[in-house]
């Protein structure tokens, strides 16, 4: 097929020949083109199937609001659903195809939908897909998503990037047509650091689609020299292609740049970037969109805007049709045929619902007044209209123009509400603007040239002068003010033929009526009933006429019956550019521990910890599975010496002289007492008396303190240590800093722990028990004088130190610990193995302390200072908290020492049904010990405390399983503390 | 949003994190009469104002402090910021100077 509708002039580079495919028919157009205008530029008036009644559709619009060509762009994994044919700017190789129909587009098989729509208006999924109930799912649902949606997805891993960005400047320009150049012309001469963005590829707005004159020269060519002279300012970004999507608080717009879409490779760089523009003011100039007029069959391919058949005629050197008719209510319609005619295109017939006499002459048109058009005909074009005095005209494409909607989306974003125009029967924005806004040109409602060029300088000289910027002399730009009547027409009575308000959800005149005789009368409630509005173009053209059908039939004004709420984003935004490069691992930034390579060279296993990566286990030689790496490392340690990266948990600087003040205040039990040189074991709660977290606190010197936290909470814990600090104690001299990257710290366990560190420990340490007994903390140095600190802690439940380096010597310290422990068969453990050891030692950790949990649960109330303040104290003691028959921690084992335990089995006393009401507790965490040789676990029973020895049963109907368990003492280890201490 | 700090200035309000109600700040005495009630109270019964509201707001992914803010829920209007330090301070003398009086 060659470009039949191809016609002299336009604004693309002929030179520059690009083929594309379309259904993949081969087709060429040029550089310029969208590829809405090269499918015309070759005849090709069919490019899609309606939403829901798989109509025929052709191309409506020539912008961003386009509802009915909606192509699927390239192929494979990069293949884009529902993208508007109107935007898509054309390349070498372009391939897209069309949709929502099965089999060929011209033969759609669903198209048969359209013969049942007199069962299928609004409302109908609500009311027909009822009963029986047993349908919803299995078949109704099914049936339904299968004929429903348009473009399909490709289902495979989008193969480009996306990046994010931040800008600031003193004036956003939004929209660089006439008011929009303007405004940046003089914002950029004042000095202030102006963005100028556009959707749209090249700069000038509909001075490209026009054939106005500016300044004496071609408008667009007036738009080539603006420009020009403001890319040769350093205080000036342009940004086409670039999309202000909505309309933030104080200033802030998110803008969506096209970086490679119109490339036929990305080449490595993003696709598009997601910006968040920074703004101390704005102007919007984002221009107007021209609004149908619904008349029976309104829909057929070749039925266009008549601001868009210009467009294609001026800009793109396409001409829709060959013999053309213009319908509309306004003086602007006439300038279609006035251009077309210019161009040598045949205008058949003007029809003009006003009684005016005609606006310009055009030679050949007829012009009919006072009428309207109520059918059309043509299966798959438009073949003929009929118009209300039933006289029938063959046209291949009708121009419909029922006046201008000011683009006002972005003024609402923020809940700003429009107002009503009589004179140009349309919505303004009103006065309740976003934060730094003016609104200029036809977004302000000043739809003709000379008065937005005026209006678009105006509104950035008044912006810059009260940023404090001098306003340059230069004059408006000398332009013309266009005629701009217009009469009202939303809809031309058309029997019962079916008259569309919106293309895209196939929303007609009688669904609006229907809709507000079943008492959906709120604009709010029409849209949801009648789907009217929704999808990719968010009722950019049909809205308007929707609501003023709506206030027709309720009697009420337009501006009583209201819009619906703007809400961003403007146009459709990606989720892979709201992704960003957070996808996959990228999702979030991984911590490593100082011997996380050591551990990667050493066999490990990682698991994530919050945002850390932990060695869960090391494999050695030829063990099968983690279970054998986990209890050769428990058995190992608990025989001899195991080491283990704790670096992970919070560690707390706490400095000042009321350090032990502020301690005392932030756990629940007494910090003042404790030594220099000594560790204590503290929780926290919080405030409602519940437990928060748990750790240790070392006394270093007098005012000096460092608090450990688990790893899960450290970044809440010192929020919540600086609110304390900040908001409830600021006379408290003491200071707080986070210190969890700056020590790698790691813990050496077992009867060899002290044998092992006496190697790394200089001698200026005394190691003896006498000396450094547990619990003991200090400032020493290791391996010949590097700084450490030790402490004598233990979750193991072994005798055990964690020795803490500054961060940088993490990776040998693990090689020298290592080194030192050979002669002892030290081996690392990882964190499945500290867990089995916590569990057989008895000691909570956050399965325990999942939130719900209090001291007198954990048997740990006597912890809770009565004689001080702190955090959680007064409503730990309401009397719900502290009831006798609190569950209690306690440990299990199973009657049968070969059954695994199962965490998360609630227990019931032997005989009862496994009811909620007989429910007696939990299972928190179980483990196998190879310590013991047999599984076991921690959880909560009611009385748990006295009740040892008692057999009870543990049910999981998650599982289906049920098992008797013994009630013990959580301590399976050690219960004495001998070890620790050793 | 952008809150301007006192230290910093002008912030997005991504680096922040929000905590609610200011009143949190007044925390009651432990060993008053009333303090059980006083405590649910303080821990349960929050204001959520339509309107302009003090609020905590923790600058975590900056300098640490705690402000607050003054802000208008409805708009986003903000119209004071203050070190939570500095507001806090300024409340401690004012009831020590109430009970020397």
């Amino acid at each position: 097929m060659s470009q039949i509708n191809r016609i002299k002039g336009g604004l693309i580079d002929r030179s520059k020949s690009l083929n594309f495919t379309f259904n993949g028919k081969s087709m060429q157009g040029h550089a310029g083109d969208t590829l809405a205008s090269a499918l015309l530029a070759n005849g090709q008036v069919l490019v899609g199937r309606s939403f829901k009644y798989h109509r025929p559709r052709g191309i409506f619009a020539a912008g961003s609001e386009e509802p009915n060509a909606l192509v699927q762009l390239r192929a494979g994994a990069a293949q884009e659903p529902n993208t508007r044919a109107t935007v898509a700017e054309l390349f070498d190789g372009l391939n897209a195809t069309s949709q929502n129909h099965r089999g060929r587009l011209e033969f759609d098989l669903m198209a048969v939908t359209d013969l049942m729509s007199p069962f299928l208006s609004a409302g109908f999924y609500y009311k027909t897909f009822m009963w029986p109930k047993a349908f919803w799912e299995k078949i109704y649902e099914p049936a339904i998503r299968h004929s429903a949606g348009l473009g399909r997805l490709s289902m495979q891993e989008d193969p480009d990037t996306y990046d994010k960005g931040f800008l600031h400047c003193d004036l956003l320009v939004i929209g660089a047509g006439p008011s929009g150049l303007a405004a940046a012309l003089a914002g950029a001469r004042s000095g202030a650091r102006v963005i100028l963005a556009d959707e749209d590829f090249a700069v000038g707005g509909r001075l490209n689609a026009e054939t106005l004159e500016i300044d004496g020269m071609a408008g667009a060519d007036w738009a080539i020299q603006t420009v020009a002279e403001l890319a040769a300012m350093d205080n000036v970004r342009l940004m086409t292609r670039t999309t202000i999507y909505g309309a933030y608080d104080h200033g802030v717009y998110g803008a969506l740049e096209r970086c490679t879409d119109h490339l036929a490779s990305a080449n490595g760089k993003p696709r598009q970037i997601l910006w968040r523009i920074y703004s101390k003011r704005a102007v919007l100039a984002a221009g107007a969109i021209e609004r149908p007029i619904a008349f029976g069959n309104n829909d057929r391919p070749g039925i266009m805007l008549a601001g868009a058949v210009r467009t294609y005629v001026n800009r793109y050197g396409v001409t829709p049709g060959q013999r053309v008719a213009i319908l509309t209510n306004n003086d602007d319609g006439w300038r279609t045929a006035a251009d077309l005619a210019k161009k040598g295109v045949e205008v058949r017939v003007i029809i003009d619902t006003r009684d005016a006499p005609a606006v310009c002459d055009v030679p050949s048109a007829r012009h009919i007044r006072s009428a309207g058009v109520v059918d059309t005909a043509g299966r798959r074009a438009l073949k003929r209209i009929t118009l209300t005095d039933g006289q029938m005209i063959d046209v291949d494409c009708l121009a419909v123009s029922g006046g201008w909607n000011p683009a006002l989306h972005l003024t609402c974003h923020q809940r700003g509400r429009p107002t009503w125009r009589e004179d140009i029967s349309a919505f303004v924005p009103g006065t309740d603007l976003p934060q730094g806004m003016v609104v200029a040109g036809a977004a302000n409602g000043q739809l003709a040239l000379a008065a937005a060029l005026a209006e678009g300088r105006k509104a950035a000289n008044v912006q810059v002068k009260d940023l404090g910027f001098t306003v340059s002399r230069n004059p408006a730009p000398k332009a013309e003010d266009e005629p701009q009547d217009c009469a009202p027409k939303w809809h031309i009575p058309s029997g019962k033929t079916r008259a569309w308000v919106d293309l895209q959800n196939d929303v007609t005149v009688k669904d609006i009526k229907q809709s507000h005789q079943e008492g959906f009368r709120s604009v709010e409630h029409l849209k949801r009933y009648t789907t009217t509005g929704m999808a990719t173009d968010q009722g950019k053209t049909s809205n308007i006429p929707a609501l003023a059908i709506m206030a027709e039939c309720s009697g009420k004004t337009i501006p009583e019956t209201g819009t619906t709420i703007f809400r961003p984003p403007y146009t459709p935004v990606p989720l892979g550019a709201l992704a960003g490069r957070a996808r996959g691992t990228d999702f979030r930034p991984y911590r490593l521990t100082p011997s996380h390579e050591w551990a990667k060279a050493n066999g490990a296993t990682f698991i994530e910890v919050g945002n850390w990566l932990r060695a869960q286990w090391f494999v050695r030689g030829a063990e099968a599975g983690w279970r054998d790496s986990v209890d050769r490392e428990v058995l190992t340690t608990r025989q001899s010496v195991g080491i283990c990266d704790v670096t992970t948990l919070g560690k707390i600087d706490v400095q000042g002289r009321d350090a032990a003040e502020f301690l005392n205040l932030v756990y629940a039990n007494g910090f003042a007492k404790l030594a220099v040189g000594r560790v204590r074991y503290g929780i926290m709660l919080r405030e409602d008396g519940v437990c928060y977290d748990d750790g240790t606190t070392a006394r270093m010197s007098e005012n000096h303190y460092v608090m450990t936290t688990t790893t899960a909470n450290a970044v809440l814990v010192f929020r919540r240590l600086e609110f304390v600090r900040q908001c409830l104690r600021p006379d408290l001299d003491v200071h707080l800093i986070s210190t969890t990257d700056a020590w790698a710290q790691f813990a050496v366990a077992g009867p060899k722990a002290r044998d092992l560190l006496r190697k790394i420990v200089d001698d200026t340490q005394d190691m003896s028990n006498d000396a450094f007994p547990f619990m003991a903390c200090g400032e020493v140095t290791v391996c010949g004088g590097t700084p450490a600190r030790l402490f004598r802690i233990s979750f193991s439940g072994e005798l055990a130190y964690e020795v803490a380096v500054p961060a940088r010597y993490g990776n040998s310290m693990i090689g020298a610990l290592m080194k030192a422990g050979e002669e002892f068969g030290a081996c690392p453990y990882g964190t499945e193995a500290l867990g089995v050891m916590r569990i057989e030692k008895g000691h909570a950790a956050g399965n325990e302390l999942d939130g719900r949990t209090t001291a007198h649960n954990l048997g740990m109330a006597r912890m809770v200072s009565d004689k001080k303040d702190c955090i959680g104290n007064v409503l730990s003691r309401r009397p719900e908290m502290l009831r006798e028959d609190a569950e209690k921690l306690v440990g299990f084992r199973p009657v049968d020492r070969s059954v695994k335990l199962i965490a998360g089995s609630h227990f019931m006393t032997k005989g009862d049904e496994a009811t909620m009401a007989n429910d007696q507790g939990w299972m928190t965490s179980v483990a196998y010990s190879p310590s013991l040789g047999h599984s076991i676990g921690l959880g909560f029973i009611k009385f748990g405390d006295s009740r040892m020895g008692e057999i009870v049963r543990a049910v999981s109907p998650v599982h289906d399983t049920e098992m008797e368990v013994e009630i013990v003492s959580a301590h399976f280890i050690d219960p004495e503390g001998e070890r620790l201490r050793a | 949003m952008i809150i301007n700090h006192p230290l910093l200035g002008p912030r997005d309000a991504a680096e922040f994190v929000y905590l609610g109600d200011a009143a949190l700040m007044d925390r009651p005495d432990w060993q008053a009469e009333n303090a059980a009630e006083a405590f649910y109270e303080y821990g349960y019964l929050r204001d959520n104002i339509a309107g302009q509201m003090q609020e905590l707001w923790y600058h975590e992914q900056g300098d640490r402090s705690w402000l607050v803010v003054t802000r208008d829920t409805l708009t986003h209007e903000i119209t004071a910021v203050e070190m939570a330090r500095d507001v806090a301070r300024a409340r401690t003398s004012s009831k020590e100077l109430e009970r020397s009086i």
